[in-house]
């Protein structure tokens, strides 16, 4: 009686899963053919997806890299392959990848020159490191600063003692600083400073720069704004901008974040302006109008007026990134600053816009981003970025009648550009919601 | 006993930097008058620089001859007409491009972010690389790729010509697609009742009586639904409605195209091209698909956004309550991501409407074409015609933004 039971007393041995649950046909089965609409939404897209494949793959792996002209390619499809299909004539972007990557300054007219573009791109990452890694060495803070006067100066050439000088005023801009804000507040201690290196600037550089370059000639061939093209060109108006565009975007964030009427609305209204016109309309005006608005005898360079539109635009922009970071801190920080007494400037140095700053990063990125792709753009007024010079160089009657071949390799450029910072950007916003799940 | 009443202290003119009550006011004269000197040296220059090449700031050319054809456009238009009807065609293409991008990016984005959290693996990384692939390449790109495509694959309309041609019209020879645009069939009336001339353009008749049977025919739906439900509440059955409202709609509409003489007129090649029919032309559709295709993909990722933030418990509690997928996505979710996705599709609208600018660069004639570029060409008033360009981006951008602000206000939640 006593061993009778109705219960099993004994575990049973865990069964192994259905094959159909488990391995290859067990993930098929959950993601792809889960149900028969399912199913079916998956046959239908495997088809198109492979009819789009096959239509473009013999086109882009079949194409030719050695010709010297669309005709030469054409002659090597019908030696090859003995048809009339056509494949990419990849040739054209060997020939020509000097002029799209360089541009006309540093390509085709000086072969020696190329190192300038490339060390300055390669001074640019150094000097982004310690901003976009944390854990990066602060002392490569030093790059960052320099890179902000030799940059300009491997782009546009000339005289070293130029941008040095403009640094030297800047530091004696930091001692005026120093100096008057013992006898005075911040907010008059900083207009005075920054008018002393306005006039330190505009009366001793000249003189300066000139007697150090008779005394220690350091030069480069100097290359005139207009000539700038290429993705050079992009790269410097995206970066240009970006820089000059953050001081400003500070300003007005705080501008229109401020309690000072005036002020509010004069930020609003420019941020408002600013965003609500097309970017072509602001290129126009940097081309067409700003010789109006100067006076006559200065003679404006259309490249730096469209660097100038930008960076105003992109400072619009921004200043709403910041304006978002401002608003996402909490308000316990703003009182806690309040509540130690310090003032607004000091306030907003040392509490407020470190942090508001950071959480802005990822939204400066993607900004970044846009204008990258934005200075397109500037091909409208026949300026030479790279869609500019694919124009000219579908002028030419070598590489007349070829289209998909360049635009697919400016949009694989951009892409890689942009699709790497956007990366960045989520990265970053990974890092910075850690604290807070 | 001794009331503690602040000292009242004297104002000092010092007061205006020391004191932190009055250094606002200090702080703000200073930067209005930092501002407006800034504006009155370059409004100064150029009012100099103006007079100098004798063209003082006058809008009297946009009533001049403009001389110029615009073969895309909505409202009549020959090329003896002034600049100013230039520049208004150009505006109701801008906007025109602008509408189609906005519905067909929509469209397209609402689908591609419900496909995006498919559960189908191979679809919804496929819309991620789609995501991915359009949105990190410059739109002006995109635009000319289209532009090229369409140009490259659609047939030239010589190669209609013939017996044996190399081409054939689509849909019982009604629609065409060549290089050079796409033809439709146009309706056309042999009863007509003329037009309204209102003095910009004219609006036919025959369209007005027929918007109005369609509101009246909604009217009589919703007069046939209140009786319905009236019925439904003494007798408890509610009668058939369906039916009878879209007869309603569908009977009189039917009525008064046969009474008007309805037909279509179909695009026909003659000479090089083709005639009659509505023209989509090619720069158009070039700018459309380049805009869609682009915008489309930030509101694949603004739907996605939206509807990862509405909480799991959402759809759990509708799956509980027994609703099915679709009910659920359209009842529970959808309404409540609209939420978050209202305020990211308006500034991609905007965005489009801005983007649409970039027309100038594959010769569609929209506001950039026309007013910053032909007439500008012809009359040398840039000034003039790049503040006017300025001020109606900036006034259809704040109108959108109006708009879309108080539907937003609308739908918001309303919380406690």
């Amino acid at each position: 009686m006593s061993d009778l039971s109705y219960v099993r007393t004994e575990m049973l041995e865990q069964k192994a899963p259905p094959a159909s649950s488990v391995g290859l046909v067990g993930w098929l089965r959950a993601n792809l053919f889960s149900s028969v609409g399912n199913s079916i939404l998956t046959v239908v897209t495997l088809f198109f997806l492979l009819s789009l494949l096959a239509s473009m793959m013999p086109w882009i792996f079949l194409g030719i890299w050695n010709a010297d002209s669309l005709s030469h390619c054409r002659e090597i499809f019908a030696e090859r392959y003995g048809d009339s299909t056509e494949y990419a004539c990849w040739a054209v972007v060997r020939d020509r990848w000097d002029q799209i990557i360089f541009g006309y300054s540093f390509g085709n007219l000086n072969e020696g020159l190329y190192w300038r573009p490339l060390v300055g791109l390669a001074l640019i990452i150094l000097a982004l490191l310690p901003i976009l890694y944390p854990n990066v060495p602060r002392v490569l803070y030093v790059a960052t600063a320099a890179s902000l006067f030799l940059y300009p100066w491997l782009i546009w050439g000339g005289s070293i003692w130029g941008p040095l000088t403009i640094a030297l005023c800047i530091i004696a801009g930091v001692f005026i600083y120093r100096f008057a804000s013992r006898f005075m507040i911040m907010a008059f201690a900083m207009p005075v400073a920054i008018v002393g290196t306005a006039l330190l600037i505009y009366f001793a550089m000249a003189p300066v720069a000139g007697a150090l370059g008779s005394a220690v000639p350091i030069e480069l061939q100097s290359v005139p704004s207009r000539e700038i093209s290429g993705f050079v060109l992009s790269i410097t108006i995206g970066i240009v901008a970006i820089v000059a565009s953050l001081p400003i975007a500070v300003l007005l964030a705080l501008g229109r974040q401020s309690d000072l009427f005036i002020v509010n609305k004069l930020s609003t209204g420019f941020i408002e302006i600013i965003r609500g016109v097309p970017l072509i309309t602001l290129i126009f005006v940097a081309t067409v109008l700003m010789k109006y608005f100067l006076p006559s005898s200065v003679d404006l360079d259309p490249v730096l007026a469209v660097m100038v539109l930008v960076t105003l635009f992109t400072a619009a922009y921004i200043a709403e990134v910041i304006r978002g970071g401002l608003a996402a801190l909490p308000k316990g920080q703003y009182e806690a600053a309040d509540a130690l007494g310090l003032t607004y400037w000091q306030a907003q140095r040392l509490i407020i816009l470190p942090q508001a700053l950071k959480i802005s990063i990822p939204g400066i990125v993607s900004n970044f981003i846009s204008v990258f792709k934005d200075t397109t753009l500037v091909s409208i007024v026949a300026l030479n970025d790279p869609l500019g010079i694919s124009d000219s160089i579908r002028s030419d009657s070598d590489w007349n009648g070829i289209v998909w071949e360049l635009y697919g390799f400016i949009a694989i450029v951009f892409w890689l550009f942009c699709f790497s910072m956007s990366r960045y950007s989520l990265w970053l916003e990974r890092q910075l919601q850690t604290g807070h799940r | 006993m001794s009331d503690t009443v602040a000292p009242k202290e004297a104002f000092r003119l010092s007061m205006l930097l020391y004191d932190s009550r009055y250094r606002g006011i200090t702080i703000q004269v200073f930067v209005l008058l930092l501002v407006l000197s800034a504006i009155f040296w370059l409004a100064n220059n150029a009012v100099q620089n103006l007079a100098a090449l004798g063209k003082p700031l006058r809008f009297d050319f946009l009533g001049q001859t403009a001389s110029y054809d615009i073969s895309q456009r909505l409202i009549e238009y020959k090329s003896t007409d002034t600049h100013g009807r230039a520049v208004l065609v150009g505006l109701l293409n801008t906007l025109l491009v602008a509408f189609m991008g906005c519905v067909a990016a929509t469209i397209l984005g609402v689908i591609g972010g419900v496909l995006r959290l498919s559960n189908n693996w191979l679809v919804s990384r496929l819309v991620a690389a789609y995501v991915e692939i359009f949105r990190n390449v410059p739109v002006l790109l995109w635009i000319y790729v289209c532009m090229f495509t369409l140009t490259a694959i659609a047939p030239q309309p010589r190669e209609f010509r013939g017996d044996n041609a190399n081409a054939s019209m689509l849909l019982n020879d009604s629609v065409a697609v060549t290089n050079r645009g796409i033809y439709f069939p146009e309706p056309l009336f042999s009863r007509p009742l003329g037009d309204i001339d209102i003095g910009i353009f004219k609006i036919s008749i025959e369209l007005l009586v027929l918007l109005g049977v369609l509101v009246a025919g909604i009217y009589a739906g919703r007069w046939n639904n209140k009786r319905a439900n009236a019925i439904q509440v003494q007798t408890g059955d509610r009668p058939a409605t369906a039916i009878v409202n879209a007869l309603m709609i569908i009977v009189p509409i039917l009525a008064v195209l046969i009474a008007l003489g309805f037909h279509v007129g179909k695009p026909e090649l003659k000479g090089f091209n083709f005639k009659g029919g509505i023209n989509m032309s090619a720069p158009l559709i070039g700018l459309w698909l380049g805009l869609t295709l682009y915008t489309t993909t930030y509101i694949i990722e603004a739907v996605r956004s939206g509807i990862q933030a509405v909480s799991k418990g959402q759809s759990e509690a509708a799956f509980a309550l027994g609703l099915r997928p679709g009910r659920t996505m359209s009842l529970v979710i959808l309404p409540q991501a609209m939420r978050v996705i209202i305020p990211q599709l308006i500034s991609q609208y905007l965005n489009l409407t801005k983007n649409s600018s970039l027309a100038i660069a594959i010769g569609y004639m929209d506001l950039v074409s026309t007013l910053g570029g032909i007439t500008l060409n012809q009359t040398g008033r840039e000034m003039e015609s790049i503040l006017m360009l300025m001020a109606i981006y900036l006034a259809i951008s704040l109108t959108i933004s109006t708009a879309m602000n108080w539907y937003n206000n609308k739908v918001k939640l309303t919380e406690r």
